[in-house]
């Protein structure tokens, strides 16, 4: 063999390793620090005080330090966590905590320390925006409404080891909401000690997880280490996880990446390209996210008009917008607003409950149109405010429906391109025609976006009202019996699918790479993600 | 010539020729002898000549590249540079049978092309379902398959059809068996697809009126490339020098007429008014500028349909003027003592004489160069915010918000990101150098200085 | 000299209560709420938020608090990080985005002052042509595209070499510093390049050198004691602003390269449009500025010997 020359031995060197895996641990040129997994993240927690977290960076991390009565799995199934066991009516529930669940004090986790948390969660003086999350829990609403005493909350600590709760009504998916960050316990002396304080730096927090923060430089660097107080301490393989580096921006991420700074990294359209001509190895996963048009029905707004929504349908290509403009591998076309891969009554929700999907077909949008503007009284197309966000994703999508409706129906869109929050404001408000949004779930279960239009939902920014809906909606909440429930679940989304107060459009696909050597990292759409509580380092092979 | 004598001759007076008298060179006023000093200067008169082409390419632009910066050709998506394709038009709506027998254990069912690249497999040996890759360079050892395109679950379907954003180029499409939930790299199978352009009929019938399913046909040269929806570089870069000058070229003249308004009237009245005035110069110009645009933009907001441009004039007219107010406030002060001046006033002249005859012209030569330089820097600023995402909304292109869209892609298709950044930089050197050539050229005293 | 300090710090501070209403003014007509998150609120949780931030209060109300609170040197707790206060904040990433416009500085003003010296020394020769040229392209360059291509180019080089010579994104140790404070530094230090050079072409013929020169001092000793010290003048008055510049050009190097400075803070804030945040940084910013414009006016009067600045008539 001659010389290799610079990338060519590098190849070399490469190939050898990744034969070897499987032989020996041989071949160790510059083994990666052992059991330690550095990652960027998008943005910074803003605070980790579980009771009121609201975003997916703050359940990342508190999903790591911090552990409810269940954990979800990878398939979303909830499975035994502070509560080694439970039992579920129609009434309540009760749980019983185990013994060996410790704080990093190494004081045990008791039922008081739930109570305490979830009376948090609902006073009105702590304004929880996720307190609606309590809300299957007898007298949370009328709590937080200022309607009843903090302490008449449906849950009680029988002893230091059992709780029990008391439903408002049946619900049937509240074992997968005990995983949810917002149920986490709060050890009462600890947060009264910190007051205000509690959650916002590493040593303000007490942890029950299988990790501990114990270093976060605000803005720039989080540190987690391997709990040894927790109590299943031996699943957990990872000493630590560095997060030496936040920033919203992917190309900066996969920089990092490719100079061999992070671990883990997600792959946006553009740097999709990159990834391939780096030979990385790729792995796609669902984050569960539902995205739509949601239209305007205040009075007054054109986008009441049944034929408007239908033409706008039927002249939306849905492969054509998901392979050309969305572009990222395993989208998939939207059929629902409940996605395909929730679970249902055995299997997949939409395995249970096919539907069919709407072929795009000109001929029938302009038909429709013609029928609108016939009812509408219009001599002309109409003219549409779209409201949309301003991330790069979102003016894409605007710029391409704007084309779409101007060239195919003659219809204008007016683009409403809005920072987040003004966005937001004028969604509450209902100024807009037709907004695009998205949705992710809170919990594993259809509810989680079937109740979505009923007319009580604060998220309904249509206001779009339908009496039958709203009726199977109650229907299937009010009750633990699961054929009923998704029976229900079913037929009203069958109405939705009729009325079309929203227009589906694609289910989030996410791709991503790893260094070669990380391995069992959990993705998923419900709960906190990536989960690297159980992930494990193989220091055999090199970096890339 | 040598005399002895004089003679009577000698006595004559001299015809008067007048050519002592008179001036030998023509006499140049102000501006002429400014062109003549500019002309003189060989960077300053190339960037004359750029700015008058970007003028030209400006208003002229549209109508010599008549292709619309709006048409979106999703076939096209972030092509770089061409002279125009040529693309094969397919049927859309055709579907695609399984064949019966298969003469290599992964294949194409039918022509490739961008519109759909469909494949069938013969089945592998104990695989419970495929995942299916596609990648840009050929897969090693490594198992790069590249993207993930999908998994199928069950072993019975064999067939797979992709759709995703296909480029015109080679793909490597590999098909991998999966069992008990694993990959198994080792048995895959890779074939290399070479993928034509092609577009639906009606798509093509946009471009060639009496294209037919199988021809094929030439598309829209794109000197520049395309951006991430097919549009046409250049056209957007036409549309996008339009907002973008214009903003960098009226906002610096509104406020600087507003900056001359107040500061002439602070230099001429003096006194109370004077005192009052400068006081709010002071403060405006202690505002943290790029924050307080920031802070103008989101206040005005911008409504459903609008561009965003008309916010942001305004925030750069109520922030910027304060410089050259000063500027003029100085100038007016200094001519006011000046002797000619005096002179004048003592003669009798009248303030509207004064105004018209002796500030004015004297001003305007250090008005016209602030201008000079305060177009480029609004251009910038421009840039700056429509970068940040605080300046123009889409669909109206402008140069910084070109380049924000470009670097996001620029890993991929730098061409997105270069083409805008080399154009506002062309233009921002070239207001710069006239800047300095007229700034030469106007104020001799300031030759050489900065 | 000390009366004129004292009123150039009162006028300063009259400057900030006009920037802090400014601010305040511009913040309240702002669209769209502050409170609003992802998911919806129900309106009795709303009611509570709104009385935790005092945005129940009348605009005059909350208008005379911001003001007592920001005598009292507090600005308030962050809407989108309820458990950070503006100041923690400050306090947090204010020295990174300092450190970091230091390095800018320091590169621009030592670049710009070597350079515009070479220009000068060798006015008119390949030397001056080439480094003339580059000058006009580091302010004709926007910093994002500079910042932009100093990444890809250093990853580039990371990996064709292996090695670690510069980081390409994030906050730590020297590595990450440089090219950012490039990136920044860039367009000041060619704008410094330009003032050097015309102000040493202006010290070369004065008539302190020809008699330095007549009295047979070495052109050594002439350049440093003479044309250097007097041509830095200039540079040291457009400091002021010059600082002011790198200091909000901050917000985009920050954002591209990842760095948690105030200035990407501020940014952020915006788009969540945390009320608090942005109020308490820009009067923040305002007075930072106003005390840098001070300061270097002070220096300045106390370095050049021409200036006597306490007996000026202003």
């Amino acid at each position: 063999m001659t010389h290799l020359t610079g990338k060519n031995r590098l190849f070399g060197v490469f190939a050898t390793c990744f034969g070897s895996i499987f032989l020996v641990s041989g071949c160790t040129t510059e083994p990666p620090k052992p059991d330690t997994v550095t990652i960027a993240m998008l943005a910074e927690p803003p605070d980790l005080n579980a009771t009121k977290a609201t975003d997916s960076e703050s359940f990342f991390i508190l999903g790591h330090v911090m552990e409810g009565l269940t954990r979800a799995g990878s398939d979303g199934k909830p499975s035994p966590a502070v509560a080694e066991s439970w039992e579920i009516t129609d009434a309540g529930a009760t749980f019983t905590l185990r013994s060996n669940a410790q704080w990093s004090d190494g004081k045990p986790v008791t039922a008081h320390d739930f109570v305490y948390a979830w009376r948090t969660v609902v006073d009105p003086k702590n304004a929880s925006e996720y307190a609606f999350i309590l809300f299957p829990i007898k007298n949370a609403e009328k709590i937080v409404s200022k309607k009843a005493p903090v302490d008449s909350l449906g849950v009680l600590a029988l002893d230091a080891r059992t709780l029990k709760v008391t439903f408002e009504k049946p619900c049937g998916y509240f074992l997968s909401l005990t995983s949810f960050a917002t149920y986490f316990p709060v050890r009462e002396d600890f947060h009264q000690l910190h007051g205000e304080r509690y959650g916002a730096e590493a040593n303000t927090l007490l942890y029950n997880g299988p990790f501990r923060l114990t270093q976060w430089v605000h803005g720039a660097s989080l540190k987690l280490e391997k709990n040894p107080t927790y109590w299943n301490a031996s699943i957990v393989k990872l000493n630590a996880i560095q997060i030496p580096y936040i920033t919203p921006d992917l190309s900066a991420q996969l920089n990092l990446y490719k100079d061999g700074k992070i671990d883990l990294v997600s792959l946006g359209k553009n740097t999709l390209k990159t990834a391939m001509q780096e030979r990385f190895k790729m792995k796609k996963y669902s984050d569960g996210t539902v995205f739509y048009l949601e239209f305007n029905f205040a009075e007054g707004r054109i986008t009441r008009n049944k034929n408007l929504r239908k033409s706008i349908q039927y002249v939306l290509d849905g492969e054509e917008f998901v392979g050309r403009v969305i572009s990222i591998p395993g989208t998939l076309v939207g059929t629902s607003v409940i996605p395909t891969w929730i679970a249902g009554k055995n299997g997949l929700f939409r395995e249970d409950y096919p539907i069919q999907s709407v072929k795009p077909n000109l001929a029938l949008a302009k038909h429709h149109l013609a029928e609108a503007m016939k009812e509408l009284g219009l001599k002309t197309p109409p003219t549409l405010v779209w409201l949309t966000g301003d991330s790069p994703g979102a003016s894409k999508e605007a710029e391409y429906f704007q084309n779409l409706l101007s060239s195919k129906l003659g219809i204008t869109l007016k683009i409403d391109k809005q920072i987040f929050k003004q966005r937001l404001a004028k969604m509450s408000a209902g100024e807009f025609d037709v907004v695009s949004a998205g949705w992710g779930p809170d919990y594993n279960d259809p509810m989680t976006f079937a109740d979505l239009k009923t007319s009580w939902n604060e998220n309904n920014r249509g206001r779009w009202k339908n009496a039958q809906y709203d009726e199977l909606i109650r229907k299937a909440q009010s009750t633990t019996k699961n054929t009923v429930r998704m029976d229900s679940m079913a037929a009203a989304e069958k109405i939705l699918l009729e009325e079309l107060p929203i227009l589906p459009l694609y289910e989030r696909s996410v791709i991503y790479t790893q260094s070669d050597w990380l391995a069992n990292v959990g993705r998923r759409a419900v709960g906190f993600d990536p989960d690297l509580t159980t992930a494990t380092t193989r220091d055999e092979t090199a970096k890339n | 010539m040598k005399t002895d004598a004089l003679t009577r001759s000698d006595f004559v007076p001299a015809t008067r020729t007048g050519s002592a008298h008179q001036i030998s060179r023509p006499s140049l006023s102000y501006w002429q002898d400014a062109w003549v000093r500019l002309k003189n200067n060989r960077q300053a008169l190339a960037s004359l000549f750029i700015v008058g082409a970007l003028f030209l390419f400006t208003v002229l632009g549209p109508y010599i590249w008549t292709q619309s910066p709006a048409r979106q050709s999703l076939a096209e998506i972030s092509q770089p540079p061409t002279l125009g394709l040529r693309a094969l038009v397919v049927d859309g709506a055709q579907t695609i049978a399984p064949k019966a027998v298969l003469s290599a254990s992964l294949e194409t069912l039918a022509a490739p092309h961008t519109r759909g690249v469909a494949l069938q497999w013969k089945p592998i040996e104990g695989a419970q379902g495929y995942a299916l890759y596609r990648n840009e360079v050929e897969p090693s050892e490594r198992l790069d398959f590249g993207l993930p395109l999908a998994e199928l679950k069950g072993a019975a379907q064999l067939t797979y059809q992709d759709r995703l954003n296909l480029e015109p180029k080679t793909y490597f499409y590999t098909v991998v068996p999966v069992s008990q939930g694993e990959e198994i790299g080792s048995r895959a199978v890779t074939l290399e697809v070479d993928v034509q352009l092609a577009l639906q009929e009606n798509e093509a019938q946009s471009y060639v009126a009496e294209a037919k399913i199988g021809e094929e046909i030439r598309l829209p040269a794109h000197p520049f490339g395309t951006d991430y929806l097919g549009r046409d570089m250049l056209a957007r870069i036409i549309a996008g020098a339009r907002v973008s000058l214009s903003i960098g070229f009226f906002a610096p003249i509104i406020y600087i007429f507003l900056g001359v308004l107040i500061g002439g009237l602070a230099g001429y009245l003096g006194g109370r008014v004077d005192m009052v005035l400068m006081r709010l110069t002071d403060l405006v110009i202690a505002l943290p500028f790029l924050l307080f645009m920031i802070l103008f933009r989101i206040a005005f907001g911008v409504g459903p349909g609008e561009s965003g441009i008309i916010p942001m004039v305004v925030a750069l007219v109520a922030l910027s003027w304060t410089s050259s107010a000063r500027l003029v406030r100085g100038q007016i002060l200094q001519l006011r003592e000046s002797e000619y001046v005096q002179a004048a006033r003592l003669l009798g002249a009248k303030t509207g004489y004064l105004l018209l005859r002796h500030l004015v012209p004297n001003t305007i030569g250090v008005i016209l160069v602030y201008l000079t330089f305060a177009i480029p820097s609004t251009i910038f600023t421009e840039a700056f915010l429509s970068f940040i995402g605080m300046g123009v909304v889409p669909p109206t292109p402008s140069w910084g918000s070109l380049s924000d869209d470009g670097i996001k892609t620029f890993l991929t298709y730098p061409h997105e990101f270069i083409v805008p950044a080399v154009f506002i930089s062309i233009t921002v050197l070239a207001f710069n150098l006239l800047g300095d050539g007229l700034r030469d050229a106007l104020d001799p005293k300031m030759r050489g200085r900065e | 000299m000390f009366k004129y300090a004292l009123k150039q710090i009162a006028a300063g501070i009259v400057t900030v209560f006009f920037i802090a209403t400014a601010t305040f003014t511009a913040m309240h007509a702002v669209p769209g709420d502050p409170l609003s998150k992802g998911k919806a609120i129900a309106p009795e949780v709303r009611k509570n938020l709104e009385a935790k931030y005092g945005l129940d209060q009348p605009v005059t109300k909350q208008y005379t608090m911001f003001l007592t609170n920001m005598v009292k040197g507090d600005f308030g707790i962050s809407f989108t990080q309820a458990n950070r206060s503006v100041n923690d904040i400050i306090r947090e990433h204010f020295p990174i985005s300092a450190i970091l416009g230091l390095f800018a500085i320091a590169v621009a003003a030592a670049g710009g002052i070597l350079w515009g010296s070479l220009t000068a020394l060798y006015r008119n020769k390949w030397p001056d042509k080439l480094i003339m040229l580059a000058v006009i392209f580091g302010v004709s360059v926007p910093s994002f595209v500079v910042a932009a291509l100093m990444q890809l180019g250093v990853t580039a080089l990371n990996k064709h070499f292996g090695l670690q010579l510069f980081a390409v994104a994030g906050w730590g140790g020297l590595t990450h510093a440089v090219l950012p404070a490039v990136a920044l530094g860039l367009s000041t230090m060619s704008f410094l390049t330009r003032l050097m050079r015309s102000s040493m072409l202006e010290v070369v013929n004065a008539d302190y050198i020809r008699t330095a020169k007549a009295k047979g001092v070495s052109s050594t000793g002439i350049f440093f004691s003479h044309q250097l010290r007097n041509a830095i003048l200039p540079v040291i008055t457009v400091l002021g602003p010059a600082i002011a510049a790198i200091t909000t050009g901050g917000f985009v190097v920050e954002s591209v390269f990842a760095i948690p400075g105030l200035g990407r803070y501020f940014v952020q804030a915006v788009q969540q449009l945390d009320y608090t945040v942005i109020m308490g940084l820009t009067v923040f910013y305002g007075a930072y500025l106003v005390a840098m414009v001070i300061l270097v006016d002070i220096v300045y009067g106390l370095i050049d010997p021409r200036i006597k600045v306490g007996k000026a008539s202003g």
